[in-house]
């Protein structure tokens, strides 16, 4: 079959490789129908995440259908029209019994590595680096989807693949961002980056009760985007950020502040190439500018919500005011799984049609310059589907 | 609150009083011997985690030494020339020599008394060697003390050899064993783990290193694990101790290949979570290839080998099987993940 895989920073080829099998008894594979490219990747491809080698199969954002099942796999069923959650989750440890699915104990056969990096491992993901299993990702024609029961939702009214391939990962992870801000009536909430996972945040912070949403980025396209979810927008090249979001909240800041920039944020002055350069020489792995001024502009007592990927380590993290302004911090992979039901039925009711975000669409044999092209944020590129 | 956290720690000391009664792992008599909480192990004084194997020891040894000698060479060559006996008038080649000491010395010290940095240091004694073999035979020479001179610098070649040799081999030892204490919690009732580590035959299916266990008698077993080039290690063990559902403690008999003790526990975690399972285990690797394959299994970091392994188990626990990547495709020769 084919598969877009990864040979080293920028270079991205889509070519033969085996089929999938079952390997264990929870397995299913899925013919893709619909596969994306996730902002989360562009770290990837840029070279910021280690432990990722030559062939890697990536993706983890997709949807088919069920050809094949294990033998113990009960509640799906060959011929299912299924999405896959982007964190692969045993349903069965604390953690998958407590709802935090991304944080699995039993689904990284490379635990060791990510104990070395983070003190514990997180649960295995599709196509993120070894560092998080190596597992085979979706931009394929075919995947194996271990714990299938589990790790997906079957969809059976007419949507469309636009409409529900993004309950993969981005949908979840803007709607979590949002539901850790703990939206009050009367809230307002800022946030950093307009991507993906930015605009579902946005909508996802209004569908639970915030009064005013302010959306941050330079891109037109995505500001536009933001604005058409009913945000209030900043283009951070143009303004001061942190004045202006005082300005707008009379001094005292916005209630909770959302990071969905991550480890590769950017902005315009010297402090940018400082942390560039870091970056660059490895005395910094992430460069955290967005958190930094999401920190700073959070009203006292507020909370930052951390949806955006972070790998290793950031530098002057303003740790000051997180303790002085008793700052709530709140962050994670996505737990896909818990949002799966909640977030269809959201879709089924109207609520949001995620097909929005959907810019560009093209051929899974076309990924290398959609990569390109997302990276580079040409054409008002917001979001890349691919069909086999 | 006073009342209750005294009744906790009366808890614990009972618990600590049946346990010192209860045998674990150390040694009498060169041989592996029950106990463990009155402080005696098999290897006695082994600490386990953080601290430098006794090969890493020798190499900063001999890295330290190989900087102090050089810095003699270097300053004083006259001087370390008249000791040795050599001819004088060497003074340029006294300092290469020196030199060439410093560097093999910074480079153990700095690369964390790497294989390599220590191959150096022989390659070195190697050179010496031949030139003392060159003064030995020149007439200006002290030919006793070169020979004197010619038996240390061979002591020295010799710890070198031995120290690079099992750096090589990955062998990293504390007080010549490879012991380890790993816990983990697995969200399943004592009962269950018990019963599945009890049948020792279960156990080759998470832990690496083994092939497999044959029961001999109900405390008798017969442990075959993997050995070098395709070969096997084996030997024979017996039960020292069984508490159901809570403790096992085994050991290698007397007079096998590999001298080894393990115990397992398993105590209730808090709030009803589960169980805790803590594995102990010391392996006295022989000297040779055997110890060679001994050491291997357990790599750089055995705690970090053998928690994989009772990772395995708690897969196989809470979900039914182990999780693999083995056999997935990638668009490279073999599709395994890094293990």
């Amino acid at each position: 079959m084919k598969a877009n895989c990864w040979y080293g920073k920028q270079d991205m080829r889509v070519v033969d490789v085996p089929d999938p099998k079952i390997l264990n008894k929870k397995d299913a594979i899925v013919k893709v129908s619909s596969a994306a490219i996730c902002g989360s990747e562009l770290h990837l491809y840029n070279g910021f995440v280690p432990t990722m080698e030559q062939g890697d199969v990536m993706g983890h954002e997709f949807m088919g259908e069920i050809v094949e099942i294990g033998p113990e796999v009960k509640q799906r069923r060959v011929g299912d029209r299924v999405v896959v959650a982007f964190p692969i989750s045993c349903g069965q440890c604390f953690f998958c019994k407590k709802e935090l699915y991304s944080l699995c104990e039993n689904t990284n056969p490379n635990a060791w590595m990510a104990e070395k990096f983070f003190g514990h491992s997180p649960a295995g993901i599709y196509g993120y680096s070894h560092l998080t299993g190596g597992f085979a990702g979706g931009q394929a024609e075919y995947v194996r989807v271990p714990f299938a029961d589990v790790g997906t939702i079957k969809i059976e009214n007419g949507f469309s693949d636009e409409q529900v391939l993004f309950l993969s990962d981005i949908f979840p992870t803007g709607y979590m961002a949002a539901e850790q801000c703990n939206i009050q009536p009367g809230d307002t909430v800022a946030i950093w980056g307009c991507g993906p996972v930015g605009q579902f945040a946005i909508r996802s912070a209004f569908l639970l009760g915030a009064e005013r949403v302010i959306a941050i980025d330079r891109f037109p396209a995505r500001l536009q985007m933001a604005r058409d979810g009913g945000a209030d927008t900043i283009d951070y090249e143009e303004t001061d950020v942190y004045d202006t979001l005082m300005q707008l909240t009379g001094g005292r800041g916005p209630d909770s502040c959302m990071d969905a920039v991550g480890l590769e944020a950017h902005m315009p002055g010297l402090l940018y190439y400082y942390d560039r350069i870091k970056q660059a020489m490895m005395s910094e792995s992430d460069r955290p500018i967005a958190l930094r001024q999401a920190i700073m502009a959070c009203r006292n007592g507020g909370t930052v919500s951390i949806p955006g990927v972070y790998g290793g380590l950031i530098d002057k993290m303003p740790m000051g005011a997180v303790m002085n302004k008793a700052l709530t911090i709140k962050t994670g992979q996505t737990h896909c799984q818990r949002y799966l039901k909640p977030l269809l039925d959201r879709i089924a009711h109207g609520d949001v049609d995620p097909s929005f975000v959907v810019t560009h669409r093209m051929k899974l044999a076309e990924a290398p310059q959609g990569f390109d092209m997302f990276n580079r944020k040409q054409d008002g590129c917001i979001k890349i589907v691919m069909t086999p | 609150m006073a009342r209750r956290s005294l009744k906790r720690t009366a808890r614990r000391t009972a618990h600590g009083a049946r346990d010192k009664a209860q045998a674990a792992v150390s040694r009498k008599g060169g041989r592996i011997m029950a106990s463990h909480a009155n402080g005696e192990a098999l290897c006695p004084g082994s600490s386990r985690n953080g601290s430098l194997s006794q090969e890493k020891m020798w190499a900063y040894g001999l890295g330290l030494f190989g900087i102090g000698l050089g810095l003699a060479e270097l300053m004083v060559p006259r001087r370390l020339a008249r000791m040795i006996g050599a001819p004088p008038r060497h003074d340029g080649l006294i300092r290469a020599m020196g030199l060439r000491e410093i560097a093999s010395g910074v480079g153990i010290l700095t690369q964390g008394s790497s294989a390599t940095a220590v191959w150096s240091r022989v390659a070195g004694d190697a050179m010496d060697l031949a030139c003392l073999g060159a003064a030995f035979m020149s007439n200006r020479s002290h030919r006793g003390r070169v020979a004197l001179a010619t038996a240390a610098v061979s002591g020295a070649t010799l710890l070198d050899m031995i120290t690079a040799q099992q750096l090589s081999r990955g062998i990293e030892t504390r007080n010549g064993c490879i012991s380890l204490t790993v816990a983990l919690v697995i969200d399943r009732p004592q009962q269950g783990l018990y019963r599945h580590w009890r049948e020792l035959t279960n156990l080759p299916t998470f832990m690496k290193h083994l092939v497999r266990i044959e029961i001999q008698d109900d405390r008798r077993s017969h442990w075959v694990a993997k050995g070098p080039a395709g070969s096997t290690v084996e030997w024979d063990a017996e039960i020292i101790e069984d508490r159901p559902n809570e403790y096992i403690a085994w050991r290698s008999i007397e007079g096998s290949q590999v001298d080894h003790a393990g115990s397992v526990r398993f105590e209730p975690a808090s709030g009803g979570r589960g169980t805790i399972v803590t594995v102990e285990m010391e392996y006295r690797p022989p000297l040779g290839t055997v110890g060679a394959a001994v050491a291997a299994w357990f790599g750089e970091d055995p705690n970090q080998t053998v928690k994989m392994d009772l990772r395995r188990f708690k897969q196989m626990m809470e979900t039914g099987e182990v999780i693999t990547t083995e056999g997935q495709p990638a668009g490279r020769a073999e599709s395994t993940s890094r293990k």
